[in-house]
């Protein structure tokens, strides 16, 4: 199912924000290359909000405890468990929409 | 594809199969097919640990590198126990035993060495066949054949004092022998120690209970069918049932000479690596010669197969070898002996550093040539071991303090040393990380401290463990640890160090952060390095700087500290730690009509209001009407205080009032790290003054004293005195200068402590007091600067500087 969540301008260049979708906290990135990425909202370590994070080319860094994850793939960079990814896209006019089906 | 190339390796040895696994590290596999040629029935092992093998501490098991299904794994063709007769190189060639020819594009010679056999009467019996009893000692199958030998004999005798002799000596120890070490020469390990070192070795080894013979000169082992003892130049004797020749080794470099190629003292190549005649034929490792030398380590041999390596594969052809800084250590239970470059002073101006203590075998000796430590010994306390040997292999200066060279002063004492620690030990207690899971991710091919740390977060807390993790990461590799370039850098992504930055900073205008990043990375931004970039160049461009939220940390955007639920502190800022009846009569409002669910004294004089939610922020500043106390930041935090002399009855100084200036100068001020700050009435610092950052001292006769780079947190450190003063604005003066002086020249995350232990209090005395260099002006401005450029960030209650700066999540809005 493709959401729509509102216009790009909601996030600063280079910050990520949470979405709430129903029950599900999303975290959206928009890199400073002009890409959209979008995750689960907490760190698996210890639950650290991940749209607090640096964000820089795809990777974003836990506010927590410096935990890095490929934002495209989800995978940690230091061995631990991947993130839950959304495929992310900008749609007409600057709209932010990500897909929230469950994986397959 | 083109068809793959093959590629010879002659010799199965730590040089051999260290180069073969280079190769593959970089894609080799795809290029070449490899055969490789062993003398040796086994795989690969660690020759290093044969003595360790001899005196039973490690199972000939334990010290296989490479076992022989690792050769099939990765495609190799192994011909083990198989000698090598010959190289013809008209057809490209390699003969070895049992009629067995492989042909070659490319060939590497890693023959490595052989025992060096002095000559010496009855070495074989009459008949020519070896003497029971004589041994030299270089690989497994002579460690099997001392120990069938050794049990139940009574006496056995080394011939040789240097490294391997000693190991062989210690090892013999293990099966009850009375063991003597005989030296030809009048000291022991002469190519590592100087005299007096060599004889407080020897005395060492006898309260082992080792003989020690010098100068005698072996003439003959006696002994019809076995031996039974040995005679001497100067006439003595000496009973024993075995001998163990160490007398050195020579280059294994015989096959290489028939085959026409120049050998010297080694098979003599290029920085590539390469023999002189044959462009297809390189050479590695102990059986080599490059610029005059033969190395007989492990550490040059790990750098010789890296460049041939790159060379081979292609993957760095601009990679040369240049030579190798020699560093030995004698690894024997109970004697521990480090040394490194030179042993004597050889030009006008060395340096020496030196300390003895006969009695309990310690001896240390430093040559110091430009600052840079040129050559080591020592022996009996190798703590420093690990520093030192980096300053000398990565030639970096060492501090002014000499003294610190040779002792941990008023440091904690390092506990037991990484050696005997034991697997489940913790060495990042941040992270919980033990030194088993350390060296776990060395077994699996992670060789910098960088990645080290990365796979495992081992000192990615607060840091203090770093250089114990190091230690713990070379203990793991053995030589094998890799430099990793990055050390230098100033921030991660960016492979410059802080000086050479600044440089292209200026030069080119740069003021933002991804205007740093399009100029030097092709605009790719690399999250680590962002922070550190901002706060450079807000010290460089002060008010001129282009702020881009996204290169702040959390806390930088929000202007509190992130809390492990997600939620934040406020501390507001709190002048000497002064408040009065009014303002706390404010925050106990606030606090209740936020349901702020703790409040907290802080350690810096100031009241922290724990568990406020992100929306919250803004509405608890405007309420508060106190300005941001900068309590989640790299600047300045705190200036704590004593009470003073208007009524402390010891006070000679007014402490408060001096902490109020300093605090209204410095508010805000962005540094490589927070700084945290004290001013003390009297010398009895109850504000702790000794261990800030910066520490001002009221002394007898209306004085300041000026402590700097002091700390009380993760490390422990007493501030060192940088000047005496007069005033409250000389402290303000020669603080500030310092500080700036720190904020251009440390390292991003360096905190004070490290950057004038680094650094040293005379340079920067120096130049902050003496002005030795000329940039007071330049300084004090530069800081002025940054102090004009103050604004509260909490006047964001009023105008949010980025879109929903202060939600914690969004609505979706279509």
């Amino acid at each position: 199912m493709e959401v729509t969540l509102g216009p790009i301008t909601a996030i600063p260049e280079g910050e990520g924000r949470v979405f709430e979708i129903g029950a599900t906290r999303v975290a959206v990135f928009r890199s400073r290359n002009g890409h959209v990425f979008a995750t689960q909202a907490e760190c698996p370590h210890r639950g650290g909000p991940l749209a607090d994070g640096l964000l820089g080319d795809a990777t974003v860094i836990c506010p927590l405890h410096s935990l890095k994850f490929d934002l495209a793939s989800g995978e940690g960079a230091n061995g631990q468990c991947a993130l839950r990814t959304y495929p992310a896209r900008l749609g007409k006019s600057g709209q932010i929409v990500i897909d929230v089906r469950e994986p397959t | 594809m083109a068809a793959k190339q093959k590629l010879v390796v002659i010799g199965n040895g730590m040089a051999g199969a260290r180069t073969v696994e280079e190769i593959l590290a970089r894609g080799g596999a795809d290029q070449f097919q490899i055969t490789m040629f062993g003398e040796e029935p086994y795989g690969n092992y660690n020759r290093i640990l044969l003595s360790d093998v001899l005196n039973g501490s490690h199972e000939a098991s334990d010290i296989f590198l490479n076992s022989l299904p690792w050769y099939q794994e990765n495609g190799i063709r192994l011909h083990s126990g198989v000698r090598v007769s010959k190289i013809l190189r008209h057809s490209r060639q390699v003969i070895g035993e049992g009629d067995i020819v492989e042909e070659y594009d490319k060939l590497i010679i890693a023959t490595g060495s052989v025992p060096f056999i002095p000559q010496i009467e009855g070495l074989k019996l009459g008949d020519g066949r070896e003497k029971p009893g004589v041994f030299v000692f270089r690989n497994l199958d002579d460690c099997r054949r001392i120990t069938e030998y050794a049990t139940g004999k009574r006496a056995g005798a080394v011939i040789g004092g240097g490294l391997l002799g000693l190991e062989a000596a210690r090892g013999l120890q293990n099966f009850s022998l009375g063991v003597t070490v005989i030296q030809r020469g009048n000291a022991l390990m002469s190519q590592q120690l100087d005299q007096p070192a060599a004889a407080i070795l020897k005395k060492t080894l006898e309260d082992l209970g080792i003989g020690v013979l010098l100068d005698k000169d072996t003439r003959r082992i006696t002994g019809e069918d076995h031996v039974t003892g040995l005679e001497f130049a100067d006439g003595s004797t000496l009973e024993c049932d075995l001998v163990v020749i160490a007398a050195g080794i020579k280059a294994n470099s015989g096959l290489a000479a028939r085959a026409g190629l120049t050998v010297e003292r080694g098979i003599v190549v290029d920085n590539q690596l390469r023999t002189v005649e044959d462009p297809r034929i390189f050479a590695v490792g102990e059986c080599v010669q490059h610029r005059g030398q033969v190395y007989g380590l492990v550490a040059p041999l790990w750098e010789q197969a890296k460049v041939l390596a790159d060379q081979l594969t292609g993957a760095d052809p601009d990679s040369g070898y240049f030579g190798s800084k020699v560093a030995t250590k004698l690894k024997v239970m109970g004697v521990e002996v480090a040394s490194m470059g030179i042993t004597e002073p050889s030009e006008a101006g060395d340096e020496v550093v030196q300390f003895t203590e006969a009695k309990k075998g310690t001896y240390k000796k430093l040559i110091i040539r430009n600052g840079r430590l040129v050559g080591s010994i020592l022996l009996g306390d190798l703590r420093k071991a690990p520093y030192l040997s980096q300053a000398f292999e990565r030639n970096t200066p060492v501090p002014e303090e000499r003294l610190s060279l040779l002792f941990d002063i008023g440091a904690p004492s390092e506990q037991a040393s990484v050696e005997t620690m034991p697997a489940d030990m913790q060495v990042c207690n941040c992270n919980g990380v033990t030194k088993g899971a350390i060296a776990g991710c060395v077994k699996l091919g992670k060789r910098t401290s960088k990645s080290v740390m990365e796979a495992t977060r081992a000192g990615l807390g607060c840091g203090a463990c770093k250089s114990l993790v190091s230690q713990v990461i070379a203990w793991a590799c053995g030589a094998a640890t890799e430099e990793d370039p990055s050390a230098n850098y100033y921030v991660p992504g960016i492979p410059l160090s802080k000086p050479e930055l600044v440089t292209v900073i200026r030069e080119r205008g740069l003021k933002s952060v991804s205007a740093v990043f399009d100029a030097l990375t092709g605009g790719e931004d690399d999250p680590a390095s962002k922070p550190g970039l901002a706060s450079l160049l807000n010290t460089l461009w002060a008010g001129e700087y282009e702020d881009q939220r996204d290169a702040r940390f959390i806390n930088d955007r929000v202007h509190a500290n992130i809390q492990k639920d997600g939620t934040f502190s406020v501390i507001p800022q709190m002048p000497g730690g002064v408040t009065s009846p009014a303002e706390l009569r404010r925050i106990a409002d606030v606090a209740e009509k936020y349901h702020v669910p703790l409040l907290k004294l802080t350690g810096g004089q100031r009241i922290d209001l724990v568990g406020v939610k992100r929306e919250d922020l803004p509405n608890m500043w405007r309420d508060l009407a106190m300005p941001s106390g900068f309590a989640y930041a790299k600047r300045y935090r705190t200036c704590k205080s004593c009470i003073g002399i208007d009524y402390c009855r010891y006070g000679l100084g007014k402490s408060i009032e001096l902490a109020q200036e300093i605090e209204q100068r410095f508010q805000g001020l962005d540094s490589p790290g927070k700084l945290k700050l004290a001013t003390a009435g009297c010398p009895r610092n109850c504000s702790e003054a000794m261990v800030k950052d910066v520490g001002a001292v009221a002394v007898e006769g209306g004085k300041w004293e000026i402590y700097v780079g002091g700390a009380a947190g993760a490390h422990v450190r007493k501030g060192d005195l940088l000047c005496s003063v007069d005033s409250h604005a000389d402290v303000l003066k020669f603080s500030g200068r310092f500080l700036q002086y720190y904020r251009e020249n440390a390292r991003y995350l360096e905190r004070t402590y490290g950057f004038v232990a680094r650094i040293g209090i005379d340079k920067i005395r120096a130049v902050v007091v003496d002005d030795s260099e000329g940039i007071a002006e330049q300084l004090d401005s530069a800081l002025q600067r940054s102090v004009d450029a103050y604004r509260d960030p909490w006047q964001e209650a009023h105008t949010q500087a980025t879109p929903n700066q202060f939600r914690s999540s969004l609505p979706i809005v279509q």
